[in-house]
């Protein structure tokens, strides 16, 4: 139900992953993921090795963060982080690489793995391992299903739905093996048998290597989706996988399901079978004045500047910088921004295509409630977001949003919908935990 | 870094639909359904509908400028569709000073005193249309008789129209339906032809500029009723099909009732709409008063749509029952 279909732009498909050469910086932010930022465990003039373990999380929703490089520390400051917020950050003055020392460096696949269930999701937690898709999960929170719940499938979210974005498919066709070992272990941790990787079918290449190399892996299954988005949702997958809906206000896992996004396989295969730690990620620059849009290999807190300078430049026309896709990503407010876990891609908008149109009335036409992947009625929830009506807000389930944007996007008269939404969820939010607490 | 970088929250892209692409798009649907009274009318149709829009237009800069002292709205494109409409519903040798009288109240009371496009509650051009009606019963209903390549401006030969026929009982006199399709008939510039309608109602449907629901719903409402009446006395009441293609039904089914502004948002709401148009219609014209209720119908009806709007909700994502 619902749902866009938005001009893919994927300008950076197939383009191999390039790594790009040591910043000679790097800012490190303790707060990469979804929960209470990590605790730093060095100070300034420490030296740290590649991979060594600098901030540890700050209780089970939090993560642990590992230094990207070999260096000395500089300081600890406060940068803006992605989001526009000022937060802690390790800065650390960059030296040639020395690993720390149990990470096996040799690419060679390991297909073995033996651990037990929590010998692996405890590897995953010592990595750092998040959601790598933007949201920034913690994954071992995922892995540990609440009591009561049980998990019967493994949906590994390879469907990337945003324009634009490729690291994953780039990832997956050339990381194809490591992602299926990285699905079998996360299979073993949740103790379910059976997996299904779900794939828009605007990546055949990738649909057609994975269906080959799973071969082997009768528990896991290749799922072609028709392009749609937002399908990468996780309740829009889980509905587009299994054909079962989360109920409102309860957590996927009541459907059966576990979702948790390619890049994090990954990540999860290198931090079991190689002890590495989430120190690079692959982020995809991209953008129609880029000069060489592409795939990107590069260590977590480089400057997003740096990026850019590697993929050709900022070009003179550029006038936003997004962290992530068109619909979701964070407009950023400088380019010294560092690269944290989540960032999967880094996408720059020229000076047509970023600013916003002129707002008209509301013509009641409709176009957002048809589009809403929640049945929502965003007109309405605006109205109420622009009164102050936030009992009312509740009720009509302001709650329920995923902030996917579909809104906006389809507005004919442009209303900023999903801007007086998010002002409404983060109000009834607050009203919500209020109350629990009295 | 010497880029000065916008700041905004996502999504950072749009779709490109405008107000504006929508109303032009109505209006080029609109086309074939006025070539049918230029054909049929003669000039006098062509010479209507350019006064109507331009008063429309004339009417809304001014009030939107001097009034309400806002910036002008007139390039959306909704003051031509407007004045295009309330045209359509009126005859071709209507005296112009009427039809100015009836752009004023269309776009004066019906649209800009709520505030413009957007916060009117009903729909302008019917509003027009029916303070025309009852004001001036007698210009309001000679309507001219068809005649191919019509030569003349104002004058034509008026006479009855399908619905005055049905009204008066002598059913052998209603025109044949393909009379009634190709709009060889007498009525109001824009509602004969429905053939023309339909063809501007598909390709509005194509660009998805309107759904379904509430054209189909209200035809196959009136469809039905009038289906039941013809079954219980065939001597009384005419055949469905007759209903469905003349008078003003088509026009206020594909290009009236559906303007968004006045009518329900959610799909089921859309449903319940246009079956309540389709039974007030047929009540108007099959026991009424008036010989047709299209009118009326969709306005009583615009009433009735916030509070439509209240009650049908979309299908919520992963609703739980109330136990």
């Amino acid at each position: 139900m619902g749902g866009i279909h938005p001009p893919e732009n994927k300008i950076s498909a197939g383009k191999a992953i390039e790594q790009i050469p040591l910043p000679g910086q790097v800012t490190i932010l303790l707060n990469q993921h979804l929960g209470a930022p990590a605790i730093p465990l060095v100070q300034r003039g420490d030296r740290v090795k590649t991979g060594q373990l600098i901030a540890k999380a700050a209780g089970y929703v939090s993560a642990n963060i590992h230094s990207s490089v070999t260096g000395k520390v500089l300081k600890l400051d406060e940068v803006f982080d992605p989001g526009g917020y000022r937060r802690q950050a390790v800065i650390i003055e960059v030296e040639p690489d020395e690993w720390a020392e149990d990470i096996i460096l040799s690419t060679t696949l390991k297909r073995d793995c033996t651990l037990s269930p929590e010998e692996i999701i405890q590897k995953i937690q010592e990595g750092g391992v998040v959601g790598m898709g933007g949201a920034s999960f913690p994954t071992h929170v995922k892995l540990n299903p609440p009591p009561g719940s049980k998990p019967e499938v493994l949906i590994v979210n390879a469907v990337e739905c945003e324009p634009y974005l490729t690291s994953d498919h780039q990832l997956m066709l050339e990381k194809g093996m490591e992602i299926i070992v990285g699905t079998k272990i996360m299979m073993m941790a949740l103790k379910v048998n059976r997996a299904v990787i779900a794939i828009e079918n605007n990546k055949p290449d990738a649909i057609s290597l994975l269906e080959r190399l799973a071969i082997p892996y009768s528990q896991i299954e290749i799922m072609s989706l028709a392009v749609h988005y937002p399908q990468g949702g996780e309740k829009q997958l889980i509905e587009a996988v299994l054909d079962r809906r989360v109920p409102s206000g309860a957590l996927p896992v009541v459907t059966g399901a576990v979702v948790l996004n390619v890049g994090s396989v990954f990540a999860t295969y290198e931090a079991v079978q190689k002890n590495k730690p989430v120190i690079d990620r692959v982020v995809c620059v991209t953008g129609k004045s880029i000069k060489k849009p592409g795939n990107y290999l590069c260590r977590i807190g480089t400057s997003v500047q740096e990026l850019i300078d590697f993929a050709g430049g900022m070009p003179d026309t550029a006038a936003k910088v997004i962290s992530g896709g068109p619909m979701m990503g964070k407009a950023l407010v400088n380019s010294q921004i560092p690269v944290s876990k989540g960032t999967s891609g880094i996408l720059l908008m020229d000076s047509k295509e970023a600013p916003r149109q002129k707002v008209y009335n509301c013509i009641r036409c409709g176009n957002c409630i048809d589009a809403c992947p929640m049945g929502l009625e965003p007109y309405l929830l605006m109205n109420l977001s622009e009164l102050s009506e936030w009992e009312n807000m509740e009720k009509e389930r302001i709650m329920d949003c995923i902030e996917c944007g579909c809104c906006s996007y389809v507005c004919p008269s442009n209303r900023p919908l999903l801007d007086h939404l998010r002002v409404g969820k983060f109000k009834v939010g607050a009203m919500i935990r209020g109350r629990k607490n009295q | 870094m010497e880029n000065k970088l916008y700041v905004s929250m996502s999504p950072h892209i749009h779709s490109g639909d405008s107000i504006s692409r929508k109303m032009w798009e109505v209006i080029i649907a609109l086309i074939p359904a006025l070539l049918v009274p230029l054909y049929f009318f003669g000039l006098g149709s062509i010479l209507v509908t350019s006064v109507s829009i331009a008063s429309c237009v004339v009417f809304e800069y001014l009030i939107g400028r001097f009034l309400l002292k806002q910036e002008a709205s007139i390039r959306d494109g909704s003051a031509i569709l407007t004045g295009l409409l309330l045209a359509f519903n009126l005859p071709s040798n209507l005296p112009l000073w009427i039809v100015v009288i009836g752009a004023l109240v269309a776009i004066g009371m019906a649209k800009m005193s709520f505030g413009g496009l957007g916060n009117n509650i009903f729909n302008p051009a019917l509003v027009g249309r029916v303070f025309l009606l009852i004001s001036f019963p007698q210009q309001m209903t000679s309507w001219p008789l068809p005649k191919a390549f019509n030569p003349d401006f104002m004058d034509a030969a008026t006479g009855a129209t399908p619905l005055s026929i049905m009204k008066s009982g002598h059913l052998e006199r209603l025109p044949d339906l393909q009379d009634l399709l190709i709009g060889n008939t007498g009525g109001s510039l824009g509602e004969i032809g429905a053939a023309a309608l339909i063809i501007g109602g598909l390709f509005l449907l194509i660009r998805k500029v309107i759904s379904w629901h509430i054209p189909l719903s209200i035809l196959l409402t009136v469809y039905v009723f009038t289906g039941v009446l013809r079954i219980a006395n065939p001597e009384l009441y005419a055949d469905p099909l007759s209903h469905l293609f003349s008078g003003g039904l088509m026009l206020g089914a594909v290009f009236m009732a559906t303007d968004y502004v006045t009518s329900p948002m959610v799909k089921k709401g859309q449903l319940i709409y246009g079956i309540g148009i389709g039974i007030i219609t047929v009540c108007i014209r099959v026991f009424g008063s008036y010989p047709e209720g299209v009118s009326f119908a969709i306005l009583l009806m615009n009433g009735v749509t916030p509070l439509i709007n209240a009650y049908c909700k979309p299908k919520r994502f992963g609703e739980v029952k109330k136990k």
